[in-house]
């Protein structure tokens, strides 16, 4: 485990080596493609990407929450949160590398 | 949204590319992630999210129905922890309470 961080930088590096577009095509690339998925998660659909995962958006009832440090209770308003549930391929691809186990 | 249909629509916002390398482009970025989440990286992108492998120490379960003790192993699995701006983008003027923007 190296415990490195990747960020759009490296992602981009990636594209201009794999195929080939400028740094600066290739850099705003990826950010077309975080925004691509940004705005139809915002619009409440779920993104699937076949061999890695989807990307989705759940609805959460409003409840009290307790401030845990003074006990106090809050209430936390309805909202909408982004789930991302990784496919079986990614879950044992990460498992293998990882712990040299899990299906192969 | 499926795959397909998010290459389709970056193809379309990129007419002077071949349709082939927006596939590649869009496969490379996944494909990257992760490679990274299998070397035990981070992938942050600000604003979207980061990605991060969780590693689950082997146990003893218990087989729920009999109660019979199985060993299950170690495993890493990823995670995703929503940015702060999309985040807020999912919510915006939904949340209640909140002042309207006016002019």
């Amino acid at each position: 485990m190296t415990g490195r961080t990747i960020t759009r930088a490296q992602l981009s590096e990636a594209v201009y080596q794999e195929v080939g577009l400028s740094r600066n095509e290739s850099a705003d690339f990826v950010e077309a493609v975080l925004n691509v998925l940004s705005n139809h998660l915002v619009k409440g659909e779920p993104v699937k990407i076949s061999s890695f995962g989807t990307f989705l958006i759940r609805q959460k009832g409003g409840r009290m929450g307790r401030n845990p440090k003074t006990g106090q209770e809050v209430p936390i308003s309805p909202r909408r949160v982004m789930v991302f549930r990784p496919s079986h391929v990614l879950k044992d691809q990460i498992s293998r590398a990882l712990t040299g186990q899990g299906k192969a | 949204m499926l795959k397909s249909e998010l290459i389709q629509r970056l193809a379309e916002a990129n007419p002077h590319l071949y349709h082939r390398d927006v596939e590649r482009v869009v496969t490379t970025i996944f494909e990257e992630i992760a490679q990274a989440l299998c070397r035990g990286d981070r992938v942050e992108l600000r604003g979207f999210g980061a990605f991060s492998v969780k590693r689950r120490p082997s146990r003893i379960g218990r087989n729920p129905r009999t109660g019979a003790a199985v060993a299950v192993t170690e495993k890493a699995t990823p995670y995703f922890k929503t940015g702060k701006e999309l985040r807020e983008r999912l919510n915006d003027g939904a949340a209640a309470g909140e002042p309207a923007s006016g002019d």
